[in-house]
């Protein structure tokens, strides 16, 4: 167990893995999403009560499912770097934190563009939409403070804290946003939880789901590796790789 | 199939605006963001490349003026 | 021959660090007066921006107070590490035998002493300005006495982080304001509650009940980053 671990946290074995694995998430990944967005807005029958506008919905929740997700991959990354200083996982931290940013605003503009036709405002200040809005700036603090350290290893370490301590803060965030919520406006009719989604509607969103998992597994595997060209371009077998491309191409 | 036709399924029953501009946004992120990964490895592997190439030839400069 | 080392238990260290901090702090005086000062300024600055008119600054006085308080909070939290940075004795810190998370918050304590709790006290007298009813006024100052210790807490972590960079200012603003929605929250919570007639028992209880987790968390984390500062 602890000697795969340490394989996987070595650069040169994790490249070469993830090449053997990723055109495979691609392929996954891009199946999944043309059969879902078909799926999703031209067979799913449109909602009696919201008509067509939902049909946002198959981008909106994965978006905001994935939001989330990342924020704890993320977080999970920082740890396994600081405790066992495991390098690869602070590249994978590094290279999911704009995606979860880009998600969580996936989610916060369909959110708004779906409140548009469902409540007849942009914005409204919904729990969900709130918390999103929050954790969309978590997000920010994190980026911003990996790019502001002169020294990589700096940078990673704080940003690491950083992702810890907001996931430790987002349950309480989101606790409280639905607290203050319930507050000020009871009974608001909320976007997506309702009684009993029927499966035509609720099999495409479950590809959406599967799809942009797939889409995210792809996407941070391709640029760790880049991240592991970046930063070990010094390494004997980094220099080896670099001078066989050129030699093909 | 939900829509009659595809200028239907265009129209979305006046809710274009919403559903193609969120569906767009998403769109446009997730193939900008898989681009990017690509031109990203790209660029790495041409600087890297030229690193080595420049490194060879100082070396070899070495060489000849001890 | 052995060397006998004064043995100075953690109680002596703490009580140290304290006197120290709360020394340092009160010969710098403004250090202590402007977020005051800062908290006072932007009080009055709603009544201009809004509307004098009292029954709409009594409904949303409760909020204006307590941001205020956070941002004034906020801004003081820049100077938490900085000048023990600047000299060298954070450093010092992280090299004594005590537990460093330990000693952070006795640091913590002190900066709670010089503006939370002196911006709760003054929180009534403004509240008076804002035409807020006199029967809140005690919940007032008890949550934001319960609140700017979370707050304090909870800043020390993003002050830590960003101590050791030359422009931290806006940086950590965007780290730690986000952090301290919670207890925005049931903060001007618990004074709305008042104002409505309400018990406002759930909502102190609530803010307790941050307060303790921040007091069992953040100083693992403000130690951690303080190390990530110096030695980075």
């Amino acid at each position: 167990m602890w000697a795969f671990i340490h394989k996987l946290g070595s650069p040169k074995w994790f490249y070469a893995i993830s090449a053997r694995l990723q055109p495979w998430f691609w392929a996954l990944a891009i199946l999944l999403l043309l059969v879902g967005s078909v799926w999703g807005l031209v067979f799913a029958p449109s909602d009696y009560q919201q008509g067509n506008s939902f049909r946002i919905i198959y981008v909106h929740v994965p978006a905001a499912i994935l939001a989330q997700s990342c924020f704890v991959t993320m977080a999970v990354a920082g740890v396994i770097f600081l405790v066992w200083k495991i390098k690869i996982a602070d590249m994978a931290a590094a290279v999911i934190a704009p995606f979860g940013a880009a998600m969580t605003f996936v989610a916060l503009f369909s959110g708004a563009v779906w409140g548009m036709p469902t409540w007849g405002t942009w914005w409204v200040w919904d729990a969900r939409l709130t918390s999103m809005l929050i954790q969309l700036f978590l997000y920010l603090g994190v980026i911003a403070l990996r790019g502001a350290f002169a020294s990589r290893d700096s940078g990673s370490r704080a940003a690491s804290v950083l992702a810890l301590v907001g996931v430790v803060n987002i349950p309480i965030i989101k606790y409280s946003v639905d607290w203050w919520n319930t507050l000020h406006q009871p009974a608001t009719f909320t976007l997506t939880e309702r009684p009993a989604m029927p499966v035509e509607m609720w099999l495409p969103l479950l590809v959406m789901v599967l799809g942009f998992y797939c889409f995210f597994i792809a996407l941070t595997l391709t640029r760790t590796r880049n991240e592991i060209l970046r930063r070990e371009s010094a390494k004997r077998w980094v220099r080896e790789l670099v001078a066989g491309t050129a030699r093909r191409g | 199939m939900a829509f009659d036709s595809f200028l239907a399924l265009l129209a979305m029953e006046g809710h274009a605006p919403y559903v193609w501009s969120a569906w767009g946004l998403t769109a446009v992120l997730l193939i900008g963001s898989a681009l990017y990964a690509r031109a990203e490895r790209r660029h790495l592997l041409r600087d890297l490349q030229r690193r080595q190439r420049r490194e060879r030839h100082a070396g070899r400069e070495d060489a000849h003026e001890s | 021959m052995q060397v006998v080392e004064p043995k100075a238990g953690l109680g002596v260290a703490i009580a140290a660090t304290v006197k120290r901090d709360l020394t340092l702090m009160l010969r710098r005086r403004s250090e202590v007066i402007n977020p005051l000062v800062f908290f006072a300024l932007v009080i009055t600055l709603f009544p201009l921006g809004i509307s004098p008119d009292t029954e709409l600054l009594a409904a949303i006085a409760p909020g204006l107070l307590w941001v205020a308080a956070l941002l004034a909070t906020q801004l003081s939290l820049d100077t938490l590490f900085r000048g023990d940075y600047d000299d060298g004795s954070l450093e010092q810190l992280l090299l004594s035998p005590q537990p460093l998370p330990a000693l952070v918050l006795s640091k913590v304590l002190v900066h709670w002493l010089l503006t939370g709790l002196p911006l709760a006290l003054m929180a009534p007298v403004l509240g008076l300005m804002l035409a807020l009813p006199v029967g809140s006024f005690a919940v007032l100052a008890l949550s934001l006495a319960l609140g700017s210790a979370s707050l304090s807490l909870i800043g020390a972590i993003g002050a830590a982080l960003t101590v050791g960079l030359s422009r931290g200012g806006v940086l950590l603003s965007l780290l730690v304001l986000p952090l301290y929605i919670p207890v925005l929250i049931f903060g001007a919570g618990a004074v709305q509650v008042v104002i409505l007639d309400g018990n406002a028992a759930p909502h102190l209880a609530i803010l307790g009940a941050q307060l303790c987790l921040a007091l069992m968390l953040s100083p693992w984390a403000i130690a951690a980053a303080l190390r990530i500062s110096i030695n980075g």
